[in-house]
């Protein structure tokens, strides 16, 4: 099975070829490299801009208010900072021409910890650009996911923010992307660039890829479960899944939610869930304080309040001013597998 | 800062022909009595902030006249900033849209009630919203530029900005982005120099000698030309016009322009006396050539001045936007 990485990787070609993508850019994007997370290898219309995230998202911009379709990224979500007043313009500019323009772009930009970055290349994203109005946010836990989402951001009329959660970019599927070789070995061949002076005449063999969209808007119930429901996205999904799978031999019921899409985000897969389960914990691994799972929280106890069992719980990272690159500084910053267990657990027992 | 000795006198003998200089002193008394009233409109509560360009119309004009007009990459982009109606009104908008605008009423049509004056967009004209946060279009603008050189043709993009602006990223951005050897895009640089930000002056914000010398830097060919006049201005839009359009390289102009009722509302919107006024400047030339008489030009602008009052009158009627609108267009889907 592909991983995510190579999951994005043919999202790209399959929206090159089929829905008018015109430019994949960024910095190191182009080939020799193809993107420092190799996402965009051997891709048709990738090109290396300059080292200036304010032009990368201003060119974007312009790029899609001359006709083309861009997909721009941004090395690292760390950076994507000094171009906030671009994109909350690239977000309100449908609004305040009183829909005179649209710009049809995507950004991508990998996210969140799980690499041992450091300070700086283990940022969270999501909290910052679900406060910008105007944009489609979506971030993918699996492959498969990544590469529906993806095909549907590269359709849409409207920016989009994809976040790719860095951690989870070298991790294989457990499902299938809709064309791809049984054999990852074949895969592999096929579409990673080879390595040194054999990367000079490279072209990838692109397998014979279909069409496979995720709508926005709709998340994924992974797991059944009665007694708790986990809401999460990103790296802290699977980890979430896998407490849950963990927990059910202590005979504790927990269902899981992957929310995929931020905004617009899935509020009735939530709301059926949490009122046959009475209780919510809500998982990711952004800053604490002004959290979009805060959100959430309040949404809960404000619209399901009387179905509630317990207080709805936000398990984050903590509110520190970076991650730290002594592995027990970033384990300790942000949620890993124990704190979710523990914290499905603790809920799963608190009774009114 | 001591004003450049201007390469061609005030004086020097009109050198376009009598029916494009007409139109030009048109364009440019139909813009200052647009912006007189959007002054006034302002001053009488019909309004909660102006800003605008009386004292731009020698080069915002011809700007406008020169600009490839029509929507999509053959045709010529604009990233513009607040000060432009001039090119707007050479473009062949009517000026009571800018009172709509300037009034927040439903029909305006550059944003519905939603946008601050001086704020068009028009993309069945290629006009890119001017945005408030000054001089993000200077790193927008490329990328219009990039997709006319993909697709051929002649259409060029321009952008427009101010001096103090210089100063922000953007305009690095826009420089580097242009004229990467790899890839020099079609693009017209401008920026129009009325030698302050809102109230600190150019010795307070920038060092060089012209703004021009730093596009030089880039091997971008660049002038600074005298604003003021509009038919230096007109030759040499349309001389940089011409190479950016044949070369699709860019070209960079710098043009020394007044302000004539300060940066905007912010700072009390009143006739400043002692900047160059261009439209009186030319107004005497014309009349000294004798293509006009004071009669006529008074004539002119006494038209302009009623049309616009009634327009004003017309707006002041006109309903404000449905408070429920303001979930509209959030999004392309609900076109
Ligand atoms: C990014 C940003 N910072 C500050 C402001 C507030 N502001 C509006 S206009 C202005 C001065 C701009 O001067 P200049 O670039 O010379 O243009 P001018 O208005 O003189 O044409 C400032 C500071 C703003 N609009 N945007």
């Amino acid at each position: 099975m592909a991983n995510m990485a190579q999951a994005i990787r043919m999202a790209l070609h399959y929206a090159e070829e089929n829905l008018g993508v015109t430019d994949i850019f960024g910095e190191d994007v182009g080939m020799p490299l193809g993107g420092v997370f190799t996402c965009t290898q051997g891709l048709k219309t990738t090109w290396n801009s300059p080292l200036d995230e304010r032009g990368i998202i201003g060119a974007a911009m312009g790029i899609a208010m001359g006709g083309g379709r861009p997909v721009a990224e941004i090395q690292f979500c760390d950076y994507v900072y000094n171009t906030i007043d671009l994109l909350k313009l690239a977000g309100n500019t449908c609004w305040s021409t009183n829909g005179d323009w649209n710009l049809p772009m995507v950004v991508r930009t990998p996210v969140g910890s799980g690499i041992r970055g450091s300070i700086y290349h283990s940022h969270s994203f999501d909290a910052t650009m679900t406060h910008i109005p105007g944009w489609k946010v979506v971030m993918p836990s699996t492959p498969l996911d990544a590469y529906g989402l993806l095909i549907s951001a590269c359709k849409d009329q409207n920016p989009v923010m994809f976040l790719e959660p860095k951690a989870l970019l070298r991790v294989k599927g457990e499902e299938r992307i809709p064309g791809e070789p049984d054999d990852d070995k074949v895969l592999s061949k096929m579409i990673d660039a080879p390595l040194g002076e054999l990367r000079t005449n490279w072209k990838p063999q692109w397998p014979e890829l279909e069409a496979y969209a995720v709508p926005f808007g709709k998340g994924k119930k992974v797991r059944e479960g009665s007694q708790v429901t986990v809401v999460s996205y990103g790296r802290t999904l699977p980890l979430c899944a896998k407490a849950a799978a963990t927990l059910a031999d202590e005979g504790i019921s927990a269902e899981v939610i992957d929310l995929r899409s931020l905004w617009p985000y899935d509020w009735e897969l939530i709301k059926e869930s949490v009122q046959k389960t009475g209780r919510v914990l809500y998982v990711n691994e952004d800053t604490e304080v002004t959290n979009f799972g805060e959100h959430l929280v309040r949404r809960t106890v404000e619209e399901l309040f009387y179905s509630l069992l317990a207080p709805p719980r936000l398990l984050a990272g903590k509110f520190l001013p970076g991650i730290g690159l002594a592995d027990s500084l970033e384990m300790a910053s942000v949620p890993q597998q124990g704190d979710i267990t523990h914290a499905i657990r603790s809920l799963a027992g608190e009774q009114p | 800062m001591s004003r450049p000795r201007l390469i061609k006198e005030a004086s020097a003998p009109l050198q376009l022909d009598k029916e494009l200089l007409l139109r030009i002193h048109d364009l440019m008394v139909k813009t200052r009595a647009l912006e007189e009233r959007l002054i006034q409109m302002y001053k009488q509560g019909h309004g909660y902030f102006w800003i605008g360009g009386p004292g731009e119309e020698a080069f915002n004009v011809p700007l406008g006249m020169l600009m490839k007009k029509g929507q999509g990459p053959e045709y010529d982009y604009l990233h513009a900033h607040y000060r432009q109606s001039g090119t707007l009104m050479a473009l062949g908008e009517e000026p009571i849209g800018a009172l709509r605008q300037m009034k927040n009423t439903a029909t305006d049509p550059y944003s519905g009630g939603r946008n601050f004056a001086g704020h068009f967009s028009l993309k069945k004209y290629n006009v890119a919203p001017v945005s408030s946060p000054i001089e993000v279009q200077y790193a927008v603008a490329p990328g219009t530029a990039m997709m006319q050189k993909r697709v051929g043709g002649d259409g060029i993009t321009i952008v427009t900005g101010g001096d103090a602006g210089t100063a922000e990223g953007d305009f690095a951005s826009c420089l580097v982005w242009s004229s990467r050897p790899a890839n020099p895009l079609p693009i017209l640089i401008i920026v129009t120099n009325n030698k302050w930000g809102i109230s600190t002056s150019g010795e307070g914000q920038h060092g060089e000698t012209r703004i021009s010398d730093r596009a030089k830097a880039f091997n971008i060919p660049a002038k600074t030309i005298n604003g003021n006049d509009p038919v230096e201005a007109y030759q040499e839009i349309q001389a940089a016009m011409e190479y950016v359009r044949k070369e699709r390289k860019p070209y960079f102009i710098e043009a020394l322009v007044s302000r004539l009722y300060g940066h905007s509302s912010a700072s009390g919107a009143n006739f400043v006396g002692d900047e160059v006024d261009c439209l009186k400047q030319f107004e005497a030339r014309l009349e000294q050539e004798g293509f006009m008489t004071r009669q006529q030009m008074d004539d002119l602008r006494n038209k302009y001045t009623e049309e616009l009052a009634a327009a004003a009158r017309q707006v002041r009627d006109e309903p404000q936007p449905e408070p429920d609108s303001i979930w509209k267009h959030i999004y392309a889907e609900d076109k």
